[in-house]
């Protein structure tokens, strides 16, 4: 199968790598996708007081479309608000990476990472608001 | 060495160049061109002398009689000829078919064709270490079971069954037996004298020959009755018409007389090279072999890579050439049946690659493939939430996935 050059170079060159600490209060965790089915995202968003994005980290098992869409989502992410963060949608996703129709799945797998991740950190704080 | 490495010969093998050489001798006006069927001329008689010299060294091959080999366009063509010609032939005496889960397609879904066509087909479970042993067999044959089919080596886990135990079950109750033997052919021992095998399907591609050409065995003595599935000139005793085309047959019978001859040299060259590879990996976590290491052809290695997806692998080694057991190669997203069959689980079946070696394999090149397996396989585990979870000591088995 032949890859866009741009899922190569995400796949290469994967930005934000890594993992923060699902523990904090600042910080949404999204983990979605089986084993089973070939791919597993587990996507991190760090919030500043602000409700803007300071840090997204990704680690992702699966194939090379996969990753590129996550790495691809976290450097997106970046610096937007938690509203603006949820309006990227798989297709935008897609469409960067000229995702092939087999690999769509991937970039829907992203969009539930994101939204995974949007819905802990505001499931945290409002948790946080409700015990203070 | 010449990059990228193939290291993928269960797919196909390059022709040998001595294969090569006299397949081009059949090609052009100066050459042996005529058709094999052409009895009023000269160019007739030696081109049908030399399908004739192939057809013997075919057969020399399997210990076999050159009448016991007819010419087709592959294994895929011989399994079709095989299992639907005796099922066509032989369905007063019954309609019941045994084969096994882990088939090549072409016999699984020439089963299924005739499912369609009102037979019955029992599918049989391989061990975990996909052996199909003769006590299953055994258990599944019954009154109306006119043939079993199974594979001599599985494509792609390399493992090998005992046919010959299996022949001893079918001959004494009168049941064909059928033996798909693309993987096997030219690497392990075969004996037509000894082991009890009714049909065995052969492809000249996967032993150094050329695309396009194959041969089923059918045997004479007990004699084998099948009903044509290609009806033309009547070539090939009338169970397989169509001209007989030259070059190919005669790379086919050159490959077979050179695998005949080295065969002892190829499968511990082989043999050599598949375990200088897997050292590679001896102090590597989570690194399991798929299927028996022991009853295995020599040139095949299925190795599950785990918390690693097969197809993100194979887009690291840009310059070796493997198969992946994932299912993200293909447009369906099931992992392979096969190893799926042998009780692997899912994830570790879409962490597989399938490493095969032949011939002109060497050293210098599983090295160097080995190497970059390596590389891949860390820099992914690094990228794997997988490798994370298991590295904190949690056990995947029992996280909740969100399964889509």
């Amino acid at each position: 199968m032949a890859y866009s050059e741009k899922v190569i170079d995400h796949y290469e060159n994967p930005r934000n790598v890594g993992k923060l600490d699902d523990k904090a209060e600042n910080v949404g965790t999204g983990m979605v996708g089986a084993p089973a089915c070939g791919d597993v995202m587990r996507l991190q968003i760090q919030v500043s007081d602000e409700g803007v994005i300071e840090d997204a980290r990704f680690k992702t098992y699966g194939c090379g479309s996969a990753i590129a869409s996550s790495s691809l989502a976290t450097e997106w992410m970046k610096g937007k608000t938690l509203d603006q963060a949820a309006e990227i949608k798989n297709t935008h996703l897609a469409e960067e990476l000229a995702l092939p129709p087999v690999k769509i799945h991937c970039s829907v797998l992203a969009e539930d990472a994101i939204k995974a991740a949007i819905d802990d950190y505001r499931n945290k704080q409002d948790v946080g608001e409700s015990a203070a | 060495m010449k990059l990228p490495i193939y290291l993928d010969y269960s797919a196909t093998t390059p022709a040998d160049p001595r294969v090569a050489e006299k397949m081009a001798q059949c090609l052009v006006s100066e050459g042996n061109f005529g058709n094999p069927a052409s009895r009023s001329h000269v160019f007739g008689w030696k081109a049908e002398e030399a399908v004739e010299d192939a057809r013997r060294n075919v057969a020399d091959l399997l210990n076999a009689d050159p009448r016991e080999i007819v010419w087709t366009s592959g294994a895929t063509e011989s399994d079709n000829l095989a299992i639907k010609g005796v099922a066509h032939f032989y369905h007063k005496k019954g309609k019941h078919i045994i084969t096994s889960r882990i088939e090549h397609k072409a016999v699984l879904d020439t089963c299924r064709q005739l499912e369609r066509e009102g037979y019955e087909v029992t599918y049989l479970e391989p061990g975990s270490d996909g052996i199909i042993t003769p006590e299953t067999v055994e258990n599944a044959l019954r009154e109306d079971t006119i043939l079993v089919s199974l594979m001599h080596v599985n494509n792609e886990i390399g493992v090998v069954n005992d046919i010959a135990a299996i022949g001893e079950l079918t001959r004494a109750r009168k049941i064909m037996f059928h033996v798909d033997a693309a993987q096997s052919a030219g690497k392990l021992p075969i004996d037509m004298e000894v082991m009890k095998v009714d049909l065995m399907s052969l492809s000249a591609h996967k032993m150094y020959g050329p695309k396009g050409i194959g041969a089923l065995y059918v045997s004479r003595k007990p004699r084998v009755r099948l009903e044509a599935q290609t009806h033309g000139g009547g070539h090939e005793r009338g169970m397989r018409s169509g001209t007989l085309p030259t070059h190919q047959i005669v790379g086919m019978g050159e490959a077979c007389r050179i695998a005949k001859e080295e065969m002892a040299t190829d499968t511990e060259h082989c043999l050599t090279l598949r375990h200088r590879f897997l050292n590679h990996f001896s102090d590597m976590e989570e690194v399991h072999v798929n299927g028996s290491l022991e009853q295995r052809v020599s040139g095949n290695l299925n190795i599950s890579f785990a918390f690693v997806e097969g197809e993100s692998l194979i887009m690291s080694l840009k310059d070796v050439a493997v198969s992946s057991g994932s299912a993200c190669t293909s447009a369906s997203l099931e992992p392979s049946y096969v190893l799926r069959a042998l009780g692997v689980n899912d994830e570790m079946a879409h962490s597989s690659l399938r490493f095969s070696f032949g011939r002109f394999s060497t050293a210098e090149e599983v090295d160097y493939a080995a190497a970059q397996v390596r590389q891949a396989v860390e820099k992914l585990r690094e990228l794997s939430p997988l490798w994370d979870m298991f590295k904190d000591g949690v056990d995947l088995s029992t996280v909740q996935w969100a399964a889509h």
